[in-house]
C-alpha cells in the first residue's frame, strides 16, 4: 500500500492503495466512479477509456502509480452538465443500444476531436478501431463524431 | 380497433395495496438529483401519485410515470414499450417518466426479453393497460362534470367535454380515476390515430448512458459488499483438489471455498444450464485484490464422469446425459463428417425425393458448416446478491428472471415470494443472459459468507464459461428438371448438441419432393440461445445454397426465390408451411427496388438473401469489394416486414446492429477447443467486428402495413451471413461454405 495523490475530474485527493492497482479499479471500487467500464482487462476493447493529461488511455492496465499528479478525466467529469459536444451528438444520433461500451467510445471520440477537430472518415476509423461495440453501433458512432465536430 | 376485454391482463390491474411483500418502494429522488441541461425542460416532481394500474401512475400535476416491464438489454424496450402505453393513455411523451419495473410476476406479464417477442407479445396487453387508464380518467371526468363519458375526448393528457366547454388535465382527474372500478371492456385507438407510435423517440436512458451513470449490475455497490470471483475447470473436468494457501493470505481476501451451484438431483428447466458441477470461489474486499488471489490458486482437475440430469423442457420432462471426455474441435469435425453420412431423424417428407433426384436433369449438393460462437457481451457476467435468513435480494443482468426464480428459491430454501429480483440494464444479452447461473452463484456465495456480494467474472471467465452458440453443419441437395424447375430438395442438418433444421420453413412448400432430416451429437460443452438461435446458421446455409442453385438454373436470385414463393402461394405443397409467401415476396421486391438491384454498382459486387424468423420477414443486399484479401462492405440494404414499427429510428438502429453483428460473425466469429479448453479467452484472440470493418452505409426500409408488430432484435441477423457469402462469390469467383469466411479469404491466392 502507498499514499497516491490523485486528481480525478478536478478533485484532488490522496488514496492509500496498492500502487499496482489499475486505475480502472481505483475509479470503480475506491472512488465510486463506475461510468468507466470493465470489458477485457487487457486493453483490447476500449470500454475503460479515460483521459490522462488530455490523452485517451486504457485504464484497465494502467497502474495507479502512473497517474500520480496527472489530470485524470472520466466520463463523469467530461462535462459539468452532460453537454460536451460528443455527448450531445451521441444523444442526437441516439447511438446507444445496450450502452455499456459507450462511455469508452465517447472518451476516445472526445480525445480525437481535441487533437483533430475535423477528422475525416479514415481518421475516425483509425481512432475508434480499438473500441469494440458488441451491439455494433459503429455507424452511428462515426456519424455522431462528425456531428460533434460541427458544434 | 375492436373493443378489448381487460381481463386478458387482469392481474396487471390489481392495486398495489392488495399485495404483500416483494414490492419495492418507488424512489423519485433521482429526478431531483438530475442536473439540468440548458434549454431542457425538467419535469416537476408531483406532490402525489395516483396509480391507475400496475403500469401507469399519474401525478397530481399531470406528470406520468410508466413502468417498463421487460428487462432492457439494448433492444430499447424501455422506450418502445412505454410508448405503447403512452399512445393509448393519450399523453404527451414529454410528460412521461419511464421506470424499469422489478421482476414482479404478480403484477406484470411475461417479463422476458428474448426471441424478439417483447413488443409482439406485449402489444395487446400494453394497449389495453393504456386504454383502460384513459377510460378511467374519462369516467372520472364524466362523473364530476355530470356528462356522458362517450362525449368526452382526450388529447395529450387533457380531457375535454366540448358541449359544456369543460377541460381538465389528467392530473386533476387522477385521484378520482384511481378510485373507480376498472372498466370491463375498453376501445384502443385506431392505428391511423397514433401520435406517438411510429414517431421516433430517443432512448429514455440516453442521458444516463452518455454521462456514465450507474445503470448496470456491475456498477452496483452497497455498504459492506464483498467481491466474489470464480475459478472453473475445463469442459469435461471437475475439481480434484484446491491449493489456496498462497491466495488465502493475500491482501483483502476474506474466504476461498467451493460451491455446487445446483444439486445433482435438481430437476432443471432449460435455462438452468450450469457448465461445471462445482466452482472455486474467492471472496474479498476489492475486485483487484480478488483478481490477484484468483491467479494464485492452484487447482488440480480430474475427468468428470458421464452424468445424468432430469430437465423440464418446452417439450416436457426428459433425461439429459452429459458425456464424459475432453473434447476438441478436430474431433468434433471428424464426428460431424461421420454423422453426416449416417442415420438421421426424418423431420418432414413430401413426395418421393429419392426417385425425383434420379430423374432430375441437374443435381447440386453442397455442405455448409459453422463453428461455436461466444456471445461476448461487453459487460462480463456479474450479479449482486444479498441473502439473509428470510429473503434474497438479487440485482443483475438477466433476460429471463422468471426462468430462474424457482431455481433460486429451491437452492436457497426460501419461498419464491422472498426471492426478489431487480432488473439491471444489461450490457448486452444476445441470448446468453437468459441463463441465470450467475444469479444462483451470487446468491449461494452471499448465503455462504453471510454478506452482500457482487460476483464478477473476468473476460476470460466469461468467454470460457460455455453456453455458446452450437457448432452446426447442413448438407443441401436440389434437383432441377430440364426446364430448370426445382423438382427435388433435401436438407440434412446436424450439430453439437442440436441441429438447426426448421423443416417447415421455406423452401418447404415450394417443391413436390422434399426431405428434411436432422441429427445431433451430445457434448459436455454447454450451449445456449444466441441471437436468432438455429436461424443464425441455417439461414446462411440455405440462402447461400439457393444462390448457387439459382445460378445453376440460370435465373436471377431474386426472381428465382419469388418464383418459388409464387408456387407456395398458388399451389403449396403440404399444410404446415411456416411462412406467408406474400410477405416474403414483399421484402424481396422492396429490397430489389431500394437497392436498384437490376443495376449493379460500379464499385462493388452484390449478394442477396432473405429469411423469415421470429415472426419478421427480412431481405438483405450486400455490396462489397475486395481490397486484396480484405472484403470491404460498401453498403447494405435491408427490407423488413415487422408490421407496425413502434419507434422507427430505434428500429433502424437495431437493424443496423443485427446486420453488422452478422457480418462480423460471418467473417470472423469462431471458438475452437482443445481437450476441453477454449482456444480463445479474450479479445486479443477472439476477433470481433470493429469500426474499420463496418459497412460504410446501411439502409433499413420497412414495409408499410397495419399488421400487429413483431420483433427486430434477431431477424436482421441471420440472412446477412448469406448476403455476404453470395457477394463474396461475385467478388472472388469462389463460393464460401465454411464460416468464418475471413480465414479462407486470407489463405486465398488472390493475396496482393
Amino acid at each position: 500500500m502507498a499514499a497516491i495523490n490523485l486528481n480525478v475530474n478536478g478533485k484532488k485527493q490522496t488514496l492509500d492503495v496498492d500502487p499496482k492497482t489499475p486505475v480502472l479499479w481505483v475509479l470503480r471500487d475506491h472512488l465510486d466512479l463506475v461510468g468507466t467500464k470493465f470489458g477485457c482487462g487487457m486493453a483490447q476493447c476500449g470500454a475503460c477509456t479515460i483521459h490522462v493529461d488530455g490523452n485517451a488511455v486504457r485504464s484497465c492496465i494502467l497502474p495507479v502509480s502512473q497517474i500520480e499528479n496527472k489530470e485524470v478525466v472520466t466520463i463523469e467529469g467530461l462535462s459539468e452538465a452532460g453537454d460536451h459536444p460528443v455527448q450531445k451528438a451521441w444523444l442526437e444520433h441516439d447511438v446507444a443500444q445496450c450502452g455499456y461500451c459507450q462511455a469508452g467510445q465517447i472518451m476516445t471520440a472526445a480525445a480525437l476531436l481535441k487533437a483533430t477537430p475535423h477528422p475525416g472518415d479514415e481518421e475516425i476509423m483509425d481512432a475508434m478501431n480499438g473500441n469494440i461495440c458488441r451491439c455494433a453501433t459503429y455507424l452511428r458512432i462515426k456519424a455522431a463524431i462528425k456531428t460533434a465536430a460541427k458544434y | 380497433m375492436t373493443q378489448s376485454k381487460t381481463t386478458i391482463n387482469r392481474r396487471s390491474f390489481l392495486k398495489v395495496s392488495a399485495l404483500a411483500g416483494g414490492g419495492m418502494m418507488l424512489s423519485f429522488s433521482w429526478l431531483a438529483g438530475c442536473k439540468q441541461i440548458p434549454g431542457e425542460e425538467i419535469l416537476e416532481v408531483p406532490g402525489e401519485w395516483f396509480e391507475l394500474n400496475n403500469y401507469i401512475k399519474i401525478g397530481n400535476n399531470g406528470v406520468v410515470n410508466l413502468m417498463s416491464p421487460n428487462p432492457e438489454f439494448g433492444s430499447n424496450v424501455k422506450t418502445s414499450m412505454p410508448m405503447i402505453l403512452a399512445e393509448e393513455l393519450d399523453v404527451d411523451w414529454k410528460n412521461v417518466i419511464v421506470e424499469q419495473a422489478d421482476f414482479y410476476p404478480e403484477r406484470f406479464d411475461r417479463q422476458f426479453t428474448g426471441g424478439s417477442q417483447g413488443i409482439r407479445q406485449a402489444w395487446k396487453p400494453l394497449r389495453t393497460a393504456g386504454a383502460t387508464a384513459r377510460q378511467m380518467l374519462i369516467n372520472a371526468a364524466a362523473r364530476q362534470w355530470n356528462v356522458p363519458a362517450g362525449e368526452i375526448t382526450t388529447t395529450a393528457g387533457m380531457l375535454q367535454h366540448e358541449l359544456s366547454n369543460k377541460k381538465a388535465g389528467y392530473g386533476e382527474m387522477a385521484s378520482a380515476a384511481a378510485g373507480l372500478p376498472v372498466p370491463e371492456v375498453v376501445t384502443p385507438k385506431n392505428v391511423g390515430d397514433f401520435t406517438i407510435i411510429g414517431k421516433s423517440q430517443k432512448n429514455v436512458d440516453g442521458k444516463n448512458i452518455v454521462t456514465g451513470k450507474p445503470l448496470f449490475g456491475i456498477d452496483y455497490k452497497t455498504d459492506g459488499m464483498l467481491i466474489a470471483m470464480i475459478v472453473h475447470p475445463p469442459f469435461g473436468m471437475k475439481i480434484k483438489s484446491v491449493d489456496d494457501s498462497a491466495a488465502r493470505s493475500m491482501p483483502g481476501i476474506k474466504d476461498i471455498f467451493t460451491i455446487v451451484p445446483l444439486a445433482d438431483d435438481y430437476e432443471r428447466n432449460g435455462f438452468d444450464t450450469t457448465s461445471f458441477l462445482e466452482l472455486i470461489v474467492v471472496v474479498g474486499n476489492t475486485t483487484w485484490e480478488v483478481m490477484n488471489a484468483k491467479k494464485a490458486i492452484k487447482a488440480e482437475w480430474e475427468l468428470m464422469p458421464e452424468y445424468t440430469m432430469v430437465m423440464q423442457t418446452f417439450q416436457g420432462k426428459r433425461t439429459v446425459i452429459t458425456p464424459k471426455g475432453l473434447e476438441s474441435t478436430d474431433g468434433h469435425k471428424e464426428r460431424m463428417i461421420e454423422m453426416s453420412g449416417g442415420k438421421a431423424d426424418v423431420l418432414r417428407k413430401d413426395g418421393n425425393p429419392a426417385s425425383a433426384f434420379k430423374t432430375a436433369s441437374k443435381v447440386l449438393e453442397r455442405t455448409y458448416t459453422a463453428p461455436y460462437l461466444a456471445h461476448n457481451t461487453m459487460e462480463p457476467v456479474n450479479c449482486f446478491a444479498h441473502v439473509t435468513s428470510d429473503k434474497a435480494e438479487i440485482y443483475g443482468p438477466i433476460q429471463a428472471p422468471d426462468f430462474i426464480r424457482n431455481t433460486l428459491s429451491a437452492r436457497l430454501a426460501l419461498p419464491k415470494e422472498k426471492v426478489h429480483i431487480r432488473l439491471a440494464r444489461m450490457g448486452g444479452g444476445f441470448g446468453v443472459r437468459a441463463y441465470g447461473h450467475h444469479l444462483v452463484e451470487a446468491a449461494v456465495i452471499s448465503q455462504k459468507v453471510n454478506a452482500p456480494v457482487k460476483l464478477v467474472y473476468t473476460r476470460e471467465d466469461d468467454m470460457t464459461y460455455g453456453i455458446y452458440r452450437p457448432t452446426y453443419t447442413a448438407t443441401y441437395k436440389a434437383g432441377l428438371d430440364a426446364n430448370n424447375n426445382l423438382v427435388a430438395f433435401q436438407v440434412r442438418g446436424g450439430g453439437i448438441p442440436e441441429h438447426a433444421v426448421h423443416a417447415n420453413r421455406f423452401p418447404a412448400g415450394t417443391v413436390d419432393n422434399y426431405l428434411a432430416e436432422g441429427w445431433a451429437l451430445a457434448s459436455n460443452i454447454t450451449i445456449g440461445a444466441f441471437r436468432a438461435p438455429r436461424s443464425n446458421f441455417i439461414a446462411g446455409a440455405e440462402q447461400s445454397f439457393l444462390d448457387e442453385l439459382a445460378e445453376l438454373a440460370g435465373k436471377d436470385p431474386i426472381d428465382f426465390r419469388i418464383e418459388l414463393l409464387e408456387r407456395a402461394k398458388n399451389s403449396p405443397v403440404g399444410k404446415d408451411n411456416d411462412y406467408d409467401p406474400d410477405r416474403y415476396i414483399g421484402v424481396l421486391k422492396l429490397v430489389r427496388e431500394k437497392s436498384n438491384w437490376d443495376q449493379s454498382p460500379s464499385n462493388a459486387k452484390r449478394g442477396v438473401a432473405a429469411y423469415f424468423c421470429h415472426n419478421t420477414y427480412v431481405a438483405e443486399v450486400v455490396d462489397l469489394r475486395m481490397d486484396g484479401n480484405k472484403p470491404i462492405v460498401e453498403k447494405v440494404y435491408a427490407a423488413v416486414d415487422c408490421g407496425i414499427v413502434i419507434n422507427p429510428d430505434a428500429a433502424i438502429n437495431m437493424g443496423e446492429g443485427g446486420i453488422v453483428d452478422g457480418i462480423g460473425n460471418a467473417l470472423f466469429g469462431e471458438l475452437t477447443f482443445k481437450n476441453g479448453v477454449p482456444d480463445k479467452n479474450n479479445f486479443h484472440q477472439y476477433r470481433m467486428i470493429r469500426q474499420k470493418e463496418t459497412p460504410k452505409e446501411i439502409e433499413v426500409h420497412f414495409v408499410k402495413n397495419d399488421q400487429d408488430p413483431t420483433g427486430l432484435g434477431e431477424p436482421l441477423f441471420p440472412p446477412v451471413f448469406a448476403s455476404i457469402a453470395n457477394a463474396l462469390y461475385k467478388a472472388t469467383g469462389k463460393r464460401y461454405y465454411d464460416q468464418p469466411f475471413a480465414k479462407h479469404l486470407e489463405l486465398s491466392p488472390a493475396k496482393m
